[in-house]
């Protein structure tokens, strides 16, 4: 009785091996190759905020960069220095609480800033933040908020051309 | 059978008891103001401030501060007209005394909903309830400012206001 109900219980296992395991195995091959593709897509979509953003942020440039060459016929290029420049300058034009850029931005672009209500500022170096300058509607109506804040007047073309490359460079 | 008075009494008193804590942990202690879910208006009255809670104020007071953006507390906040509309029809319908609202009893006691109050700092009950605080911790570097609500609110920006 014993030695019988060994066997059954051996010859159980066999089927074990021949039948299940190749199944499993199937399907964990198959769940591989749907992880594959699942990383795949999702590298994909991680590149396409910073794709759009660049393109975005080109096509803005050039747009300021027209704008700026209008004005002034000896327009040679925006310049990251200059645009570093005018973050960091003390304004006594603007609102008194908000002297300068690096007000509220704070002095490093690839840190946090806070507003007066301390509320968080994502990092506007573009290394830090590479989907911030994605909408150029939200870029424009923050140069406009934010010039008229600290400097008390809207920033010229040349201006936020300068800014955008001191930002893109960092 | 002699009716049994002391287990009933008791039971009815414990009932009560826990109906009243109940109805006090639902309203959160008159604490609870929902926070702004609409992404759009959490967006643009969220940027430079925490999006306060359309609750904290009445109806009228949300209309005209969207009818004053471009001096808004001293700051130009104009949105474009379409913008603006979408999100006055939201901060009215949630308003604190919108049909249906029940978390902005206390905070509005004693308010004229006509008089359009402007600033939740300068309400009645807001005033009350923040009397203790020093004069030192309103001009700490981490708070500066009575809109700040997060600094000593942790959980502010999930409506939540009672420590």
């Amino acid at each position: 009785m014993s030695a019988s109900g060994y066997v059954q219980h051996y010859s159980a296992k066999v089927s074990d091996i021949y039948f299940i395991r190749p199944i499993k195995m199937f399907k964990s091959r198959f769940k591989f190759a749907q992880t594959k593709v699942a990383v795949g897509a999702l590298l994909l979509l991680s590149c396409l905020p910073f794709a759009a953003t660049a393109a975005s942020l080109e096509a803005q440039l050039s747009q300021y960069a027209a704008t700026a060459k209008a004005a002034n016929p000896g327009f040679a290029g925006f310049s990251a220095a200059r645009g570093e420049a005018l973050h960091t300058r003390n304004f006594a034009s603007g609102k008194p609480d908000t002297p300068a850029c690096t007000s509220c931005h704070g002095k490093d672009p690839r840190s946090a800033g806070q507003t007066l209500t301390g509320k968080r500022i994502e990092a506007v170096a573009l290394s830090v933040s590479p989907s911030r300058y994605a909408d150029p509607a939200k870029v424009e109506k923050w140069f406009k908020r934010n010039c008229n804040e600290v400097i008390g007047r809207e920033c010229t073309a040349q201006e936020k051309g300068d800014w955008l490359t001191f930002v893109g460079s960092r | 059978m002699k009716f049994p008075t002391r287990p009933v009494s008791l039971g009815l008193l414990v009932l009560a008891f826990s109906a009243l804590v109940f109805s006090r942990a639902q309203a959160g202690g008159g604490h609870y103001y929902p926070p702004v879910v609409d992404p759009v208006v959490k967006e643009e009255c969220g940027s430079c401030h925490l999006a306060f809670p359309a609750a904290m104020l009445p109806a009228a007071s949300w209309k005209r501060m969207m009818g004053e953006l471009e001096n808004h507390f001293g700051d130009n906040a104009a949105v474009d007209p379409a913008l603006a509309r979408k999100i006055t029809a939201y901060l009215v319908a949630n308003a604190g005394d919108a049909a249906g609202q029940r978390y902005s009893a206390k905070l509005l006691r004693g308010v004229d909903a006509a008089s359009a109050p402007q600033r939740i700092t300068a309400l009645p009950q807001w005033v009350r309830e923040h009397r203790k605080v020093p004069d030192w911790e309103w001009r700490h570097k981490d708070v500066r400012s009575k809109a700040n609500c997060t600094a000593c609110h942790a959980d502010a920006e999930l409506g939540y206001y009672e420590d």
